[in-house]
């Protein structure tokens, strides 16, 4: 083989990885993290990466959840609410007596349930997602200060489950990554992403195709509230308590602006994993950075809506100009 | 004749006040193909999406190598050895060739995780394509990147390629150019040729499908208003008949 040719295939890689939707922000990402590590000698230490990564872990594994959703043209807006709603259901089960793990299970469950419940309205009952789920939003904010009766509950568990739950600086982060792997399989690799696709780009197609274009969707509901319920509990586990206002609309959207930012179209059949990933990376960084910085909170929060702005605008311009490439 | 392979009895379908279907019957044996003609909005599709399990009927009963059957599923149609060409051509425009060909009949890796062989289907999907002679630059190429022949070309090789013993065919040749559509028709009378496939084609083209179908069935506002052999009819005189259903249907 000739050196062009090994070259030409090198270009030729690098074109590839950088007609992927997530190059971008990959791209961005790490111009990101090496402005901040020359603007801030302390942005690159053990104590400030296990700060990030707690800032990246629950909007990454929140986005992982939604970015199936949004694929097959759906939303989950009460995800934020399931977060704090599960270290409580886990918190009375075990007080009911059931031991930690079996009690984490339960919470995962309900965490699910209410996803079944989203799913059944939205499918059975014919009302867009974004309307359930907002619904949803109130109705589980008020369950869960009824089961608290608004006071801040306490995570059980030993020492062990408590570190590897979370307590643990890198837990969290190691828990996301998984997640992250997990779904980025499901996506790519088995029929259960490529149907998620199929009904989102074209659900007519999908049925006709013989797909259950329902149960897709179903299962994706399930699937990004038992998320945001795991999500919760590993920030209970993480903190040692859980206020009942926990999480709330903001991860929510910290895990949709992930997923956009990432490279899922917001108008459903496409969407990746590992880009939600990176796109969470990056708002981590954003957030993390300025606040080493010492911004003022209230610059703070502009500087980061013009950056997720931003961030979502050249994405989506830049799928067209991919687009337009081919 | 031989043996029959497909019939349905008196299918009447209503989507709310819309009779799309007033009791039509039909019938095609294996070997055979038989053509359905008729006006926009005559209820072909709808027969079609019935016999594919996509709709329910409202009334009346199909058999499938006469024995009755309730297609409640597309899936349970397709085990039945029926496949579609659809008038949409039920694509997914942002996946690949090579996914849209195997769309819901994944090929997998062997063990417990069941995780798609992509490698696999793009290998069968390049020879399946080969085997109809279309001309596709790669299998990888997203379908919404594709003429409107080539769209249909795929959906015609995705029917095609999964073995089915019934094939239905809505408008297979609509968007295509004379070479593509020549393709098309060889490859469908090399399926005719092997004399164990019942095929239904809807088409619009009267000369056309009385050339390369064994008999044809006229379909006007949701009912069956005429039918024969091909060989004892004419487009001239198929055409006339719609006319003076026309005729009627506005007088009456
Ligand atoms: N899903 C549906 N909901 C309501 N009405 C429908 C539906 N599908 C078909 N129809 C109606 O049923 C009738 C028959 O439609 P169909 O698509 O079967 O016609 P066609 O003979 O295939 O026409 P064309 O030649 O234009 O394809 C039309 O009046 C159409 O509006
Ligand atoms: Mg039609």
């Amino acid at each position: 083989m000739s050196a062009a040719a090994t070259a030409g295939g090198l270009r030729g890689r690098l074109r590839e990885f950088l007609l992927r939707p997530e190059a971008s922000v990959i791209v961005v990402a790490v111009v990101l993290v090496i402005y901040f590590q020359f603007a801030n000698v302390n942005f690159l230490t053990n104590a400030n990466l296990q700060t990030l990564s707690q800032f990246i872990a629950t909007p990454v594994i929140i986005a992982c959840g939604e970015i199936m959703l949004l694929i097959c043209r759906e939303i989950d807006l009460s995800v934020g609410q399931v977060f704090a709603l599960a270290p409580f259901v886990m918190e009375r089960a075990h007080d009911w007596g059931l031991p930690v793990p079996l009690a984490m299970a339960v919470a995962l469950a309900v965490s699910g349930g209410v996803g079944f419940v989203i799913g059944l309205i939205t499918l059975r009952l014919r009302v867009p997602s974004f309307i359930t789920t907002l619904g949803m939003l109130f109705l589980i904010t008020g369950l869960t200060l009824t089961i608290s009766r608004g006071f801040p509950a306490d995570t059980p568990g030993g020492k062990l489950l408590t570190n590897l739950m979370g307590n643990w600086g890198y837990a969290e982060i190691c828990w996301a990554f998984a997640v992250v792997a997990l779904m980025h399989i499901v996506l790519r690799h088995t029929r259960w992403g490529l149907h998620t696709i199929a009904t989102g780009g074209n659900a007519i197609a999908a049925a006709e195709a013989g797909i259950d274009i329902d149960r897709i969707r179903m299962g994706n509901f399930i699937l990004t509230s038992t998320l945001g319920g795991f999500a919760g509990l590993l920030e209970a586990f993480r903190i040692g308590s859980t206020d009942p206002l926990a999480g709330g609309s903001n991860i929510m959207f910290l895990g949709v602006a992930s997923g956009v930012i990432g490279g899922t179209a917001i108008a459903g059949g496409a969407g990746t994993i590992i880009g939600g990933l990176v796109g969470g990376i990056v708002l981590g960084v954003l957030q993390d950075g300025f606040t080493l910085q010492g911004i003022n909170a209230f610059t703070f929060d502009i500087i980061i809506g013009a950056a997720i702005l931003l961030a979502m605008v050249a994405n989506i311009h830049l799928a067209r100009l991919r687009g337009g490439a081919r | 004749m031989s043996t029959e392979a497909l019939r349905a009895e008196r299918i009447v379908k209503t989507f709310g006040h819309v009779t799309a279907l007033a009791g039509v019957s039909m019938h095609v044996a294996r070997g055979e193909m038989l053509g359905i003609l008729g006006d926009n909005g005559a209820g072909k599709s709808t027969l079609m999406k019935i016999l594919t399990g996509f709709h329910q009927p409202s009334s009346g009963q199909v058999f499938v190598n006469g024995a009755p059957v309730t297609l409640a599923s597309v899936d349970r149609a397709r085990a039945l050895g029926i496949e579609c060409v659809y008038q949409d051509l039920a694509l997914i425009n942002g996946l690949s060739i090579y996914h849209n060909l195997f769309l819901n009949r994944e090929l997998l890796r062997p063990g417990p995780f069941r995780l798609l062989d992509h490698r696999a289907m793009r290998e069968r999907a390049r020879a399946a394509l080969a085997d109809i002679g279309v001309n596709i630059p790669s299998v990888d190429l997203e379908v919404g990147q594709l003429s409107g022949g080539q769209r249909q070309a795929i959906a015609v090789a995705r029917a095609v390629a999964s073995d089915a013993r019934i094939l239905l065919l809505d408008e297979p040749l609509a968007a295509m150019g004379a070479r593509e559509a020549g393709l098309i028709i060889d490859l469908i009378e090399r399926l005719k040729s092997r004399g164990d496939i019942a095929i239904v084609m809807i088409a619009h083209n009267y000369a056309q499908t009385l050339e390369i179908c064994d008999r044809v069935m006229l379909m006007q506002h949701g009912e069956v208003t005429y039918e024969s052999r091909a060989a004892e009819t004419s487009a001239a005189e198929l055409l006339e008949i719609v006319r003076r259903e026309y005729r009627a249907a506005r007088a009456g």
